[in-house]
């Protein structure tokens, strides 16, 4: 093998890696917005806002407390869930019984919460980009690989690898918990069919708290993770709601495996297309997905989700 | 003509007659703001309000209206000549309606209003990339045509008063009742032999055209325009929603009341407020929703209907 071809494999097994690394956050975006959008039928447009205030929870919590992020997780986890419960509580639960001429009400209003937290947080942080400086930020490990005569290393960033572990960790607590505990099963029972779970003795209320604020708790814990690898501002909400969405599109609209397997699919198309196409189009590449996806397999990669 | 059509268009003379009585550009700036918001809230409002098909990108429709005009007095048109280019941003924007419209109006529920939002986000991108064509994320600036507000605020009129006129004809018609009938009950609608998929593109198409001569003019007013302010989901799709919904979805005046009211807030925002100005609207429209979901047009007719039912419930003496 020619060193030029040897480089080439390290280009692009190194775009494939951070491909990967970087769509298990994404899986885990999509997991909470997939739960919701199973569960309640609807698209959360504040998600990437939810994952928004996470961050800045992680952030304040090493800025003044010198946590580090992947033990505020233990902190962010908790107060998204709460978060999400009172958001669902307060807010989505009571327009539910509203009767209005326009449909999909709570989706209108969870446009307006993002608006809402985005501005709070404009006004509380300003506008500046922030970081959480972590000693271990740039700290890489690498792999070296024989093929042929020429070796192709490869490296894997300290910090995401760890959020991809703990993002595996988190999704896998998630399968086990829904597959096997009665809160779990009631959660899925719920999403199958709302009105036979409630005849069932299912509280269908109390459900759609739990489920709210899961999934607020899981994008809040993406915000975490991303924390130490990313950049956060008031406004970097939006673009992360878009990928939820096109995430949950590529699985099919509330399957949740499928929301794994979006995620890096996302993950993986933004980071190849950045390298072999445009890096200014990095955002464009998982909507383009997501139209052909739409044209070609409307009910997502696994052909399981709903129309 | 009856007494009360006559009637009905002195507020009309009177809203033509407002550059007569003041040449202030800054009250004329005003009005004109809230004719191109009339507009877009009426846009919306037809796609949204009676057709049941809730966009939360229709910035990609102003946007590509804007840019449309804005290219084209870019390579070398005159501004004045940009005046046609009301209908070329219409076109153009009724075009990319057309296309995603085929693509999602198969599909039910959600996937419209998000492919919606995510082709102003990929439109948004494309204008900040394609620097040849766009001038990428510097805008493009030129100088309008008309110094005199009084032309602008005329054309506003027009604009508004042509796509009241449309949407109340269309309403009125068969495909309006389709519109209605599709928001109502789609599979009822269907099961009547009512071709859904057709008639929600029609509605779109009358949408987004609308949408993108609003884009076309706001470009030929300003004088500049980039992709940040005209793509923006907050500032032009989401207060499409708000000004639509805070009037009244599926009112005929609704949106008209709703847009003169953002404009108002805004200004108060602007003026003495400073920032903060997208959290009131983001706290207004979550009281909306839970509180006020008929809009203020839509609590009058309601509270009228509850009126002149009311003598009836009363048992004759």
């Amino acid at each position: 093998m020619s060193p030029q071809v040897a480089g080439q494999l390290e280009l692009l097994g190194q775009v494939l890696i951070s491909g990967v690394l970087l769509g298990g956050l994404y899986a885990l975006i999509g997991l909470g917005m997939s739960l919701i959008m199973g569960v309640m039928k609807i698209i959360n447009l504040a998600h990437g806002e939810l994952m928004m205030v996470a961050m800045y929870i992680t952030f304040w919590a090493f800025t003044l407390g010198k946590i580090d992020p992947y033990v505020s997780l233990l902190i962010v986890f908790p107060l998204m869930f709460l978060l999400g419960v009172g958001i669902q509580k307060f807010l989505l639960s009571p327009v539910m019984e509203a009767d209005t001429v326009l449909p999909q009400g709570q989706v209108l209003l969870t446009v307006g919460l993002g608006l809402i937290l985005s501005n709070l947080a404009l006004l509380l942080f300003s506008a500046n980009y922030r970081s959480v400086p972590v000693s271990y930020a740039s700290k890489t490990i690498y792999w070296d690989l024989h093929v042929g005569g020429q070796t192709i290393s490869l490296s894997f960033s300290y910090p995401f690898l760890l959020a991809f572990v703990i993002a595996g960790i988190l999704g896998g607590s998630l399968f086990i918990f829904l597959a096997k505990t009665d809160t779990g099963r009631m959660i899925r029972a719920t999403a199958q069919d709302k009105r036979a779970a409630a005849l069932m003795g299912v509280n269908t209320k109390r459900i759609t708290y739990i489920t709210f604020g899961l999934g607020s708790a899981l994008v809040g814990a993406a915000g975490a993770l991303l924390d130490p690898v990313y950049y956060l501002y008031p406004n970097i909400g939006g673009p992360f709601t878009n990928k939820a969405f096109v995430i949950t599109i590529l699985g099919g609209l509330g399957d949740i495996p499928g929301a794994v397997l979006g995620g890096l699919v996302l993950g993986l198309a933004e980071s190849l297309g950045s390298v072999y196409i445009s890096l200014g189009y990095k955002d464009a590449f998982g909507f383009i997905i997501f139209v052909l996806v739409l044209i070609f397999m409307p009910r997502g990669l696994l052909g399981r989700g709903r129309i | 003509m009856t007494k009360k059509n006559l009637l009905a268009l002195l507020p009309v003379a009177l809203v033509l007659l407002i550059p007569v009585a003041t040449q202030s550009p800054y009250l004329l700036h005003m009005f004109i703001l809230s004719l191109l918001w009339i507009t877009l809230g009426q846009s919306w409002n037809l796609l949204g309000g009676y057709t049941g098909q809730i966009s939360y990108g229709h910035a990609a429709f102003f946007g590509v209206g804007a840019y449309a005009t804005a290219i084209m007095v870019k390579s070398g048109q005159p501004p004045a000549t940009a005046w046609w280019g009301l209908l070329l941003g219409g076109l153009a924007a009724a075009v990319i309606g057309a296309l995603i419209g085929w693509i999602c109006f198969r599909l039910r529920g959600s996937y419209f209003a998000l492919s919606v939002l995510a082709l102003s986000e990929v439109l948004r991108l494309v204008a900040v990339n394609w620097r040849q064509l766009t001038n990428g994320a510097e805008g493009i600036l030129f100088i309008p045509a008309f110094t005199s507000k009084t032309y602008y605020y005329y054309i506003a009129f027009a604009l508004a008063a042509i796509n009241y006129g449309v949407i109340r004809w269309v309403m009125r018609s068969k495909p309006g009742y389709y519109f209605l009938a599709i928001r109502e009950d789609q599979d009822c609608a269907e099961s009547l032999g009512i071709d859904t998929t057709r008639y929600k593109l029609y509605s779109l198409l009358i949408s987004s055209f609308f949408t993108g001569a609003a884009g076309a003019f706001y470009m030929n007013y300003m004088g500049f325009i980039d992709p940040g302010i005209v793509f923006s989901i907050p500032d032009i799709s989401i207060m499409m929603i708000l000004v639509t919904m805070l009037g009244g979805a599926a009112t005929k005046w609704g949106p008209a009341v709703g847009a003169v009211i953002f404009i108002l807030v805004s200004e108060i925002f602007r003026v003495w407020v400073g920032s903060g100005h997208l959290l009131f609207f983001g706290v207004l429209i979550v009281a909306i929703i839970i509180y006020f979901p008929s809009g203020i047009v839509g609590a009058i007719m309601d509270w009228r209907a509850r009126r002149r039912r009311a003598p009836a419930a009363v048992p004759a003496a």
